[in-house]
């Protein structure tokens, strides 16, 4: 978050540096049951954002000391691979990627039914394999159509997107560029009934501009969400059609 | 097969207005019912979501197969292909042995034919050999399939899987689990295998006893009745 960059202009004629609108998504790519050793899994692209979430579980906890005898616990690794960005990233954990994980686990667990399965643990990975701005938005999207792939029991699937400021204007789904030289970034994630289960903002916004930015983001989801919603219907045509074939 | 609604849906998709409807693999808030799961739902009187995927859950009465993993003092540790372990406790053996030499009637490894006799709310689930169907498996093979297809291999009040004895000249049991074993000679269960495995796949269509049926025919050819074998 640079502030304003003098040298660039973002938007002209209200169209963005990448041809789109301001209240426009990045294209979107989903695909379902990709893994065949995980329980679930689901690859996406969102832009130039690629990651791959796997779910295993429930299953046994391990470390034992972690196990809550009521209910399922939930375990999130979110994980960039090192050749995800232009310079080298050092492999491994950081602060970054721990917070990223914890947010996004607290994002997703409130739809899960974990009472359904005490004693046991659902787990989760999202690797990024090329990041372009919104990784930890596609992440959680990819996630939560690989615990629906995985059949376990969801209120909902949770659907997240972010909404940020160029120009001095909000604008939908930020791309690198806007991220990186931007005034502000703000991803949320939202349940189909509309509650917030994840908000952050990054730079600033006057209150009418946060306002309108969540309204943007929340419009954003709602288009994401018929896509997640179809490529899970229509990973079960697929498997009828392959079942007529043979 | 009665005619019926069946649609896929995915999770907090809307299924009634009429919060009594409510069956398996839904929930209700507001007074209507959505899905919990990704998976097929059949529109009667009630409504159920039968799930594409997910783990076996223990319910006391299943019938189950399992394998030996370990031995404690006096319990037998199971392994059902479940996120949770079977116990089978000493007393449930149908014959009174002695602590120490458990190992000399189920090692680990062994695989059992077992019933879920009780599963407590922190799912402890304890099992029982204690039924003449019940007990250790010694000869024929097991196989895998997933959990949630077992229904269909079953079939409507038993159909398919009666249909499967008979033209399959194997013993077969169904372990709700998804663990299956069947006994016969070599040639059957080869064929046994086959259809269980498209049973799998095709799990989800329609009028699948009928296409079964037929398979076998093709599969066996001129072979007609049951080979007597020991």
């Amino acid at each position: 978050m640079q502030g304003n960059n003098g040298n660039i202009t973002f938007i002209r004629d209200g169209v963005r540096l990448d041809g789109r609108r301001v209240d426009e998504l990045r294209p979107i790519k989903i695909e379902v049951g990709v893994l065949s050793r995980a329980d679930g899994s689901c690859y996406m692209e969102m832009g130039d954002n690629k990651v791959v979430a796997a779910v295993y579980g429930p299953r046994e906890v391990h470390p034992r000391h972690l196990q809550e005898v009521s209910r399922a616990i939930v375990r999130y690794r979110y994980n960039m691979a090192s050749f995800s960005v232009e310079e080298r990233r050092r492999p491994g954990p950081d602060r970054r990627s721990y917070e990223l994980s914890k947010v996004s686990r607290e994002a997703l667990e409130p739809v899960i039914l974990t009472s359904y399965f005490p004693r046991s643990v659902i787990d989760i990975f999202v690797e990024v394999l090329q990041a372009d701005a919104g990784t930890r938005t596609a992440g959680i999207n990819a996630a939560s159509v690989a615990l629906a792939d995985a059949g376990i029991p969801m209120k909902g699937l949770i659907t997240s997107c972010a909404a940020g400021k160029v120009d001095g204007q909000v604008v939908l789904d930020p791309m690198k560029e806007e991220d990186n030289f931007g005034q502000a970034d703000l991803p949320i994630a939202i349940t189909p009934w509309g509650d917030i289960t994840l908000i952050q903002m990054d730079g600033d916004l006057s209150r009418d501009e946060f306002r309108q930015a969540v309204e943007l983001a929340r419009i954003g989801c709602g288009k994401i969400y018929e896509i997640q919603r179809k490529a899970l219907l229509d990973r079960y045509c697929q498997m009828e059609s392959a079942a007529q074939e043979a | 097969m009665d005619h019926m609604e069946r649609r896929v849906v995915v999770p907090g998709d809307v299924l009634s207005e009429e919060s009594k409807r409510a069956g398996e693999g839904t929930y209700v808030k507001d007074e209507k019912v959505y899905a919990l799961l990704y998976g097929i739902a059949n529109f009667r009187e009630k409504i159920n979501v039968i799930p594409l995927a997910g783990k076996y859950i223990p319910v006391a009465g299943d019938n189950v197969l399992g394998t030996i993993k370990d031995i404690t003092f006096s319990n037998w540790i199971v392994d059902i292909n479940s996120p949770y372990d079977g116990l089978l406790h000493i007393s449930e053996y149908p014959r009174k042995i002695e602590a120490d030499d458990m190992s000399k009637y189920l090692r680990i490894g062994s695989s059992v034919m077992a019933r879920v006799k009780e599963v407590d709310s922190t799912m402890k689930v304890e099992l029982t050999l204690n039924d003449r169907r019940l007990g250790q498996i010694k000869t024929g093979r097991v196989i895998e399939i997933s959990h949630t297809r077992v229904p269909r291999l079953i079939g409507k009040g038993g159909s398919m899987i009666s249909m499967l004895k008979k033209e399959l000249c194997c013993n077969i049991f169904v372990g709700q689990n998804g663990r299956i074993w069947i006994n016969g000679s070599e040639e059957d269960m080869d064929l046994a295998l086959k259809t269980i495995q498209l049973i799998e796949k095709e799990a989800h269509t329609n009028g699948l006893t009928d296409r079964v049926v037929e398979y076998i025919k093709t599969e066996k050819g001129g072979r007609q009745g049951c080979h007597i074998s020991g």
